[in-house]
């Protein structure tokens, strides 16, 4: 829809031309997102219901943490193809501790973090130092952390959880599900540092020209090392959530959610090849995925034809982002 | 061609005539005219910038021309891209070889027009390998064609891209810079060569700095400056004295803000710096409020050398000494840290960040001076962002235009704006004003000149000598790595800088 409003624009000499399309540059997005959810909540009656709308924020929570963490490491150029495992690991690690009269809730919460974080650590330090491309730690990384959480589960899933440890992703506060909160605190995090710190804009720095950013005395090692161990975190941090909310720790959960988080980042507006890009757009990104399947759920589109839309829009929201750049 | 010999007219391979052509704010050439002889060695010689590069490129198609016109074999052609070049036989044998590593000689060689069997497209290896062998003796070589070119070194490669040119029958070849990454012996294989091909009626156009090569290898040499055409001798009629007047005989207008600062201690001392086989036992010091300008033809050392003071590269040996101190500078935040700033002569790869704005840029360095524990002070970035703006008067619709969309000029400011809010004590400028228009060199000189009289110490290089001499207190001249001159400013004479620039004469000054 982008693309018929900006050729529409371009036929009326007597509009100016730069501003619209400059504020379709920067908005396209949000614009897109709100023109989807007017048109499925007139095409389908329950679409529109606090319920429905609920459950999507919900479905979405556990994508949108994940490619909050995966904005930081695409702004650098970077890539993460470990999350999805990394999910898993963490999942079957927290729930190992989280039997009924073991622990108290924060030691199951904090090994799925830590060892998140960790495996976040090992990618960034082996990219850092040892000057290997991302996508091949990552994709070293996601065979490693997958088959971990198999050795250390046999392969079997871990039932057996506290209520405390199940209301995490499965109960409610003032009507809200809690992933819905999660969610809102990894994007305040994410946000505040990727928008208001030093870190964020060397992130940015590293992304937009490394040399460059060496030269003004950027630390790029420790800020590259930093941004996979937080990707490395919020994953760790999903994988307590999916956990909690399934009440299984599976070694096999999170299979393909790297791609998942991929998919909402680039849709969001983040360039993979680094250096421009913001949470919000990911939220955004996170949240058409979301509503898109949730939609085509409704008006009984199989899944089998839900996974080519999403394809589609993937590659259409690049098409466009990129026509939009070349207008400046 | 047979009919433009018989009416007595020479019979030069390649006329170029009038040849004009502007850059944005840049006057690139200006009528500029070239005449080769069949089976002639031409050189083409000038300062850096003066031309040389564009009117090759204007040859090969990948410039137009604003005006002029080029006649080849006596005919007059309209060359739109280098493909056009090549099958009227003209090939250019660039600087930078790129060839295709993973491949075979042949395979090279074959790039694009690979021999095929009738049916299927299958490429005809053993042609290939037959021809290629055949082009290599043509030159004197014996080669196996099913060779990878990684395992080439320099000279080979480029023996690889002559011999393409060959098996494109071209007549005219060009060489940028040939021996700039070969040393003796290989040099003399060159020639070697190109005698070969010139006794088989090709001609050369050879681009070099290094004067002694051209006496060695051409028979006529042309000199361009400023994009001018300054004139062609047969090589053996032209001493070298009145060869470097050519190359930089022209006034000296005092159109340079420089003013006379008293300057002040050493800032500075840099004693027998070495960087693997760049930099090679420079010794000098600076002082505050001075400007020492460096000058140099291309592959001098210079750029390499304010890289290893900045930390960028690794010194292999040499003490560099800051107010008097013995200080290691091993990473870009170590000079940073001893208030060095180095404004590179490539803004694109090391200066700016294109894809963010303006100010993002400069306040990148000093960001930690406007954070209050990691969080930004955006009020306070934004009004110290503002201030820069406006004493580097960088035109900017707002802070948050993007670096990629300013001019040359003013991404320069940006670049000068952002270190100098480091308040630096040493600042290195590494052609400052290389591709900017004219005003904006001019603000740039002023804004150099400022900073002096503020008392900062300042390594200017630049390969334009009227701003060398205009704009420095002294002057240090290198040479392939080496410190072949010093200047006095009242001693300063562009025909002795250009004699200690191309290695002709040594010269040393005490001040």
């Amino acid at each position: 829809m982008n693309l018929t409003q900006t050729t529409s624009a371009t036929r009326h000499p007597e509009l100016p031309r730069v501003p619209v399309r400059r504020v379709l540059a920067k908005y396209g997005i949000y614009i897109a997102f709100a023109v989807l959810f007017a048109i499925l909540s007139f095409s389908s009656p329950s679409f529109l219901s606090v319920q429905n709308i609920l459950n999507v924020l919900r479905q979405t929570s556990l994508n949108g943490i994940i490619a909050v963490g995966m904005t930081f490491v695409i702004i650098t150029g970077g890539i993460d193809l470990s999350v999805g495992a990394i999910v898993a690991v963490a999942a079957v690690l927290a729930t190992s501790y989280a039997h009924p009269g073991a622990y108290p809730i924060v030691v199951p919460v904090l090994m799925g973090l830590v060892f998140g974080a960790l495996a976040g650590f090992i990618n960034g330090f082996t990219i850092a130092k040892g000057n290997i491309a991302p996508f091949i730690v990552t994709l070293g990384m996601m065979t490693i952390v997958r088959g971990t959480a198999l050795v250390y589960t046999g392969g079997r899933p871990i039932i057996g959880l506290t209520d405390q440890y199940k209301w995490i992703g499965g109960g409610y506060w003032l009507g809200i599900p809690a992933p819905v909160y999660f969610f809102l605190l990894a994007v305040l995090i994410g946000h505040f540092l990727l928008a208001y710190t030093k870190f964020g804009r060397h992130v940015y720095a590293i992304g937009g020209n490394e040399q460059a950013a060496r030269v003004s005395g950027v630390k790029v090692h420790r800020i590259i090392i930093a941004v996979y161990t937080l990707a490395g975190l919020f994953a760790g941090f999903a994988g307590v959530v999916l956990s909690s909310r399934v009440m299984t720790g599976s070694p096999v959960a999170g299979l393909g959610y790297e791609l998942d988080a991929i998919a909402a980042v680039v849709i969001g507006g983040t360039s993979l090849s680094g250096g421009v890009g913001s949470i919000p757009g990911t939220i955004v990104g996170a949240l058409i995925i979301g509503f898109m399947s949730n939609g085509l759920d409704l008006l009984n589109v199989s899944s089998y034809y839900q996974q080519i839309v999403k394809g589609m829009i993937i590659i259409v929201a690049v098409l466009v982002d990129q026509k939009n750049k070349q207008v400046k | 061609m047979v009919e433009a010999a018989v009416a007595g007219n020479e019979p030069f391979l390649l006329e170029m005539r009038d040849i004009t052509k502007s850059f944005p704010g840049v006057q690139a050439l200006r009528s500029v005219g070239l005449k080769v002889a069949k089976g002639s060695v031409h050189a083409l010689i000038g300062e850096n910038g003066a031309g040389k590069s564009t009117l090759m490129k204007v040859l090969i198609g990948m410039y137009r021309a604003d005006a002029g016109e080029i006649l080849f074999r006596g005919r007059k052609v309209a060359i739109l891209d280098p493909g056009e070049a090549l099958r009227l036989g003209i090939s250019m044998i660039h600087q930078e070889l790129n060839p295709i590593p993973g491949m075979t000689i042949a395979e090279n060689l074959f790039v694009g027009r690979e021999p095929t069997f009738p049916l299927l497209g299958v490429v005809n290896r053993s042609l290939m390998n037959r021809n290629t062998v055949q082009w290599f003796k043509e030159i004197g070589l014996d080669i196996d064609p099913t060779t990878k070119v990684a395992a080439l070194n320099v000279a080979e490669r480029q023996m690889l891209e002559i011999v393409k040119a060959i098996s494109c029958n071209a007549d005219l070849i060009i060489m940028d810079e040939p021996t700039s990454a070969i040393t003796g012996r290989e040099v003399e294989k060159l020639f070697g060569i190109i005698r070969t091909l010139t006794a088989k009626g090709k001609s050369v156009i050879y681009i070099s700095h290094k004067i002694d090569e051209l006496y060695q290898i051409s028979d006529v040499i042309t000199v361009l400056r400023d994009g001018q055409y300054i004139g062609t001798r047969p090589t053996a009629e032209l001493d070298r004295q009145t060869l470097i007047s050519m190359m930089v005989g022209r006034e000296i207008s005092n159109l340079f803000p420089k003013e006379d600062v008293a300057l002040g201690p050493v800032v500075l001392e840099v004693q027998g710096l070495c960087q693997s086989d760049k930099v090679k036992d420079i010794s000098f010091t600076l002082r505050q409020g001075e400007i020492l300008g460096i000058s140099g033809l291309m592959g001098a050392g210079r750029t390499e050398m304010v890289e290893t003071l900045f930390g960028l590269r690794k010194a292999s040996r040499g003490t560099i000494r800051i107010h008097g101190e013995a200080v290691k500078l091993g990473s870009p935040n170590a000079a940073i840290a001893h208030r060095l700033a180095l404004v590179s002569e490539d803004r694109k790869l090391y200066g700016l960040n294109l894809k963010d704005s303006v100010k993002n840029n400069v306040t990148l360095v000093n960001l930690a001076q406007y954070c209050l524990g990691g969080i930004v002070r955006q009020g306070l970035e934004k009004s110290v962002c503002a201030a820069q703006i406006e004493r580097f008067n960088i035109r900017t619709y707002s802070q948050a235009q993007i670096a990629n969309t300013l001019s040359g000029g003013n991404q320069q400011k940006v670049v000068i704006a952002k270190w100098i809010l480091t308040d630096p004590d040493i600042i290195i400028l590494d052609e400052p004003t290389r591709g900017i228009d004219v005003a904006a060199k001019a603000e740039i000189h002023r804004i150099i000149v400022a900073l002096a009289k503020e008392g900062k110490a300042i390594l200017l290089i630049s390969s334009e000598l009227p701003e060398i001499m205009g704009m420095s207190d002294r002057v240090l001249v290198l040479h392939e790595g080496r410190l072949t001159g010093e200047f006095a400013r009242e001693d300063l004479d562009q025909e002795s800088i250009m004699m200690c620039a191309t290695g002709q004469e040594q010269r040393s000054q005490v001040q």
